[in-house]
């Protein structure tokens, strides 16, 4: 632990001190998101989200290698490869129920198969598991600073909106009916998922994402009773398996995002086992 | 003004994918109105609900609610849906599930107002006392009511009632079914119901739904109407319910 303390604050390791802040950043909007995604059962939709993201780098990497626009970083295709996947998603999720899991199982793929195919058509090398599972060596102090205007965006509309999107997560039906224009507010938490998503890639990568959105609030519900308490244990829990997953694959030099995973995930498997056995 | 006529369907007509559900409806309901929507299963009691309410629109004919259109007039008519359709393991209490009856397009944050209106409507269906147990704790009728009390805490003109009494024991539905008589002293109300003979023993008239819609007075009620309401041939079980005061006779 005091090791760990020692190699946090050692001026030689910024990447590790980046690291640690980036999982405080992110553990708001992933808690906060992370609970609306959970109780509006829409994990699936975040997955296909995250998958297109890839989609979105690999045209940017295939762009300023191939076409020269050397300032299209691939954190720019990243964020429009995710809004257009949320609006489409949220759109096929809304108006094709019938055929909704095949059209947003077909995105999910071939978001994730057209980001290798720009990627092999790029000449150079590029490391693609530090896109998949995450690599937080890449984290910059830029990264941070759009974290932490993603936390202030996120944390501003959920105070401001908060009664609303309450009400379209339990009812949208309803809340139609009190004039309340719940397509917009349902793309609008689609659309700050896509970019929690996108600025998230970094710790744990697109493959893990989607467990780091949904298991913290899937713990949180053990005991919450009310939304805002479940996205407040979201976001401590979250702050807990970040960084403790970032400390321990330090520790034993394991990659960091999977390690975070296995640790949330084993952790909720183990909580559901102790509650179905006390019920 | 209107005639009287809270609600007017004038030869209203509703398909989906291609089946008619409703045909050429003609309806008109009276303020003060206390009817029960019955009919076989797809056919078309939700969907006149839904038009009522203007979630969706008629291919053809016009809708009237308080001489206007549903869609301008919805902050007059409080809903309770089926609760089926809701995730019973979402985080909020019953003070949280009444106050989204006092959501508005203006209002971003709930009121001290808001939350007299919503503690007012607890009351009414009788649930005072649970604004802070969680909804999921609730049993299904407890969850009925609270449902109920989120539609009224609007103060409504116009309430509708999609199945209140579904997966709830007898008892409750007494229960269910006296609160809904006392609110009937100042609000019209249009409920869906599977049991015809249950409801009619409260309502005062029954709107049959089969492709075409008819109202009829309670005391109208009879094997013969029942009949044909659901096409063809029903076995009927005599039970303690009654039609009218004046019974109804069997064959």
């Amino acid at each position: 632990m005091i090791e760990l303390l020692d190699a946090i604050f050692d001026p030689d390791n910024l990447f590790l001190r980046y690291a640690f802040i980036m999982g405080g950043l992110a553990s708001i909007c992933f808690g906060i998101i992370g609970t609306f995604v959970t109780i509006k059962r829409i994990g699936y939709l975040a997955g296909a989200i995250s998958h297109c993201v890839f989609g979105g780098i690999g045209l940017a990497l295939f762009l300023q290698v191939n076409m020269g626009l050397t300032w299209f970083d691939p954190i720019f295709g990243a964020v429009l490869a995710a809004i257009i996947a949320a609006v489409i998603v949220g759109l096929v999720s809304l108006h094709a129920k019938e055929r909704e899991d095949t059209i947003i199982g077909t995105l999910w793929a071939v978001g994730m198969a057209s980001g290798i195919l720009l990627i092999d058509m790029t000449p150079g090398y590029f490391n693609l598991a530090s896109y998949l599972f995450g690599d937080i060596l890449l984290i910059s102090g830029r990264d941070l600073l759009y974290v932490a205007c993603l936390d202030v965006l996120v944390l501003g509309i959920f105070i401001l909106f908060f009664n609303r999107f309450f009400s379209v997560c339990f009812d949208d039906e309803f809340t139609s009916l009190r004039g309340i224009n719940t397509t917009f507010f349902y793309l609008l938490l689609l659309i700050l998922t896509a970019l929690t998503i996108v600025l998230l890639v970094r710790i744990v990568g697109i493959v893990l994402v989607i467990a780091l959105l949904t298991i913290p609030p899937a713990i949180a519900s053990f005991y919450a009773k009310r939304l805002w308490q479940m996205m407040t244990y979201s976001i401590f829990i979250c702050l807990f398996f970040t960084w403790a997953g970032l400390g321990l694959s330090y520790s034993l030099s394991l990659s960091s995002g999977p390690t975070i995973i296995v640790l949330s995930g084993t952790a909720y498997l183990i909580l559901l086992i102790i509650h179905r056995l006390l019920r | 003004m209107f005639n009287n006529h809270e609600i007017i369907l004038d030869n209203v007509s509703f398909a989906y994918k291609q089946r008619n559900i409703l045909e050429n409806v003609n309806l008109e309901v009276q303020k003060g109105e206390f009817a029960s929507i019955v009919g076989p299963n797809g056919g078309g009691k939700t969907t006149l609900l839904k038009l009522i309410l203007g979630l969706i629109k008629p291919d053809k004919g016009k809708i009237r609610i308080f001489d206007k259109e549903p869609d301008k007039i919805r902050h007059r008519i409080g809903y309770m849906p089926q609760y089926a359709h809701l995730d019973m393991n979402f985080p909020a209490n019953v003070m949280d599930v009444v106050l989204m009856g006092r959501l508005g397009k203006r209002n971003l944050w709930f009121t001290r107002k808001d939350r007299a209106k919503a503690l007012e409507a607890i009351d009414q269906v009788g649930m005072t006392g649970f604004t802070k147990t969680g909804f999921n704790e609730l049993s299904g009728g407890q969850k009925q009511r609270i449902l109920i009390a989120r539609a009224l805490c609007s103060s409504p003109d116009i309430l509708l009632l999609d199945e209140p009494t579904a997966n709830v024991d007898h008892e409750t539905e007494e229960n269910l079914f006296t609160i809904l008589q006392k609110l009937n002293a100042k609000i019209t109300i249009l409920l869906v119901s599977h049991d015809l003979g249950f409801v009619s023993k409260y309502v005062k008239s029954v709107i049959c739904v089969n492709l075409n819609v008819v109202i009829h007075p309670t005391t109208q009620v009879n094997g013969e109407l029942i009949k044909n309401i659901y096409h063809g041939d029903l076995k009927m079980v005599r039970h303690d319910h009654r039609c009218s005061d004046e019974g109804h006779i069997h064959d």
